[in-house]
């Protein structure tokens, strides 16, 4: 059977049924169409597909959209703010921490989380802070870099 | 990947969540933060009828101490654990655990009831439970049950829970010991579950051993006390020769698993490697 939810995304009230079964990733991308929130393995493992969830990031492979009923959802589509830049996107442009991209999506939020918790963080910390999200071009080392870019700019 | 179909309740109160599975039913899942029960779910291996979330419920999400022990609601995160002073405090072993727990986005999801009622034998909580003598509350239509650790895990995959019973607390006595403790362990590269997981938490008086309590997590079919090394460092003073002579003793007389990712010998090893690290470091 069918469920209500009403979920805000990106400050953006959505209201809609969807099938218990139905994953937030697939909600966003298919009944949102935000597509920026990507599916890399879809078994909770490559972090390609986190998003905020009230204040936390998860996996949205691996949440169920009625989970998140009355809830609060940041995708990267609500990084950049007035057509501005966030400075974790622009720390990725200026460092080179994109390659394909595929990954990029989950690593600025994995990024953004970190930052909320640790305005400082060491080098150390930001590649721990990343663990739950897969790379398969850059090697990480300018993704760090670009997330110290980042905390340096906010 | 997407799971069989369902009927899904969100239960408002732990009454409600109690009598939605009163049957006692297998066909009806409780899910709390759903990171064991979901991948299980999409790959079709569990396709329960009816799924019950209980992983809202504010009545069950605290950490308290209450009644000369830290009570901690079910459905706490790993990351809410791992954060909190008062369990850093009083059980370190118990937030050193959580925070190790595969990566941050699974440590904002996962809870503690789920990790406990999942009981896979790689878990780390268990080990860390054992060795800080914690018990877990469950509720049904009956009433509350409080089960010891050594009660609870029977086995792979197995607890003495029943289909009707929601884990409404876990319960870590608040002693010497317990605030003396700590959790180490040697994760698998690919998944961070654990091939080896120790816990200690020990109790010196006048550099004598007054109280050692030693748990294992992925080593063995369930999660254990190791007796060998607790005997032998009880009542001897704490140096470096009496913890490398109780650490040799490491899973004596325990059934050890063997898996892809290390044979029982190494498995063996790696417990009294990590025995050791962890009792000199409270030492
Ligand atoms: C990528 C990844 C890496 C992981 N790495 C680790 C790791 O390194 N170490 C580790 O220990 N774990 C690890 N886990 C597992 C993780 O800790 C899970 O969060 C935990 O095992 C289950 O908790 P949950 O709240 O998600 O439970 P769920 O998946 O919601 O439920 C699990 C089971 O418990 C039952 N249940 C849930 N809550 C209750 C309750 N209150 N009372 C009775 N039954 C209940 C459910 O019916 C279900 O059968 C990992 C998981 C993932 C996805
Ligand atoms: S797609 Fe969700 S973790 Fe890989
Ligand atoms: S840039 Fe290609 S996977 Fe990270």
């Amino acid at each position: 059977m069918k469920k209500q939810v009403q979920i805000t995304v990106n400050g953006v009230s959505y209201r809609g049924e969807v099938e218990p079964r139905q994953m937030l990733v697939q909600f966003l991308r298919e009944n949102l169409e935000l597509t920026g929130t990507h599916v890399g393995c879809d078994t909770s493992s490559c972090g390609a597909c986190t998003v905020v969830l009230n204040g936390r990031t998860v996996k949205a492979c691996t949440v169920l959209t009625v989970q998140a009923d009355l809830g609060e959802v940041m995708t990267v589509e609500g990084l950049a703010s007035n057509g501005e830049l966030h400075p974790i996107q622009e720390g990725f442009r200026e460092q080179h921490g994109l390659q394909c991209g595929f990954c990029t999506p989950g690593m600025m939020m994995s990024a953004w989380q970190l930052l909320q918790d640790n305005k400082n963080p060491s080098e150390g910390e930001i590649r721990h802070a990343l663990e739950g999200n897969f790379c398969r071009c850059t090697g990480y080392h300018n993704i760090v870099k670009s997330v110290q870019y980042a905390a340096t700019k906010m | 990947m997407i799971p069989n179909d369902f009927d899904y309740q969100k239960a408002s109160s732990i009454d409600e969540a109690v009598s939605l599975i009163a049957q006692g039913d297998e066909d009806t899942k409780l899910l709390a933060g759903g990171h064991s029960l979901l991948p299980v779910m999409k790959l079709r291996l569990s396709m329960p009828a009816k799924v019950v979330d209980v992983g809202q419920l504010q009545e069950l999400n605290y950490i308290r101490e209450e009644g000369g022990a830290l009570a901690i609601g079910a459905v706490t995160t790993h990351q809410q654990l791992a954060s909190s002073e008062l369990v850093q405090q009083k059980a370190p072993a118990l937030a050193q655990a959580a925070g190790v727990i595969g990566d941050p986005q699974v440590r904002n999801v996962g809870t503690i009831g789920g990790s406990l009622a999942h009981a896979d034998p790689a878990a780390d909580y268990p080990g860390a439970i054992f060795a800080l003598d914690g018990e877990i509350v469950v509720q049904s239509s009956d009433g509350k049950r409080t089960i010891s650790a050594k009660e609870f895990f029977v086995d792979l995959y197995t607890t003495a829970l029943e289909a009707n019973e929601l884990i409404v607390e876990i319960r870590i006595p608040l002693n010497a010991a317990n605030q003396n403790s700590c959790y180490l362990k040697f994760p698998s590269p690919a998944s961070r579950f654990p091939i080896v997981g120790c816990a200690v938490a020990l109790h010196k008086d006048g550099g004598n051993c007054q109280e050692v309590r030693v748990g294992f997590s992925g080593v063995g079919n369930a999660a254990f006390r190791d007796s060998a090394v607790e005997n032998a460092l009880n009542g001897q003073s704490v140096n470096d020769q009496a913890i490398a002579n109780a650490a040799a003793q490491a899973t004596d007389g325990v059934d050890v698993l063997e898996d892809a990712n290390a044979s029982e010998d190494y498995r063996r090893h790696l417990a009294k490697v990590f025995a050791k690290r962890a009792l000199t470091q409270l030492a």
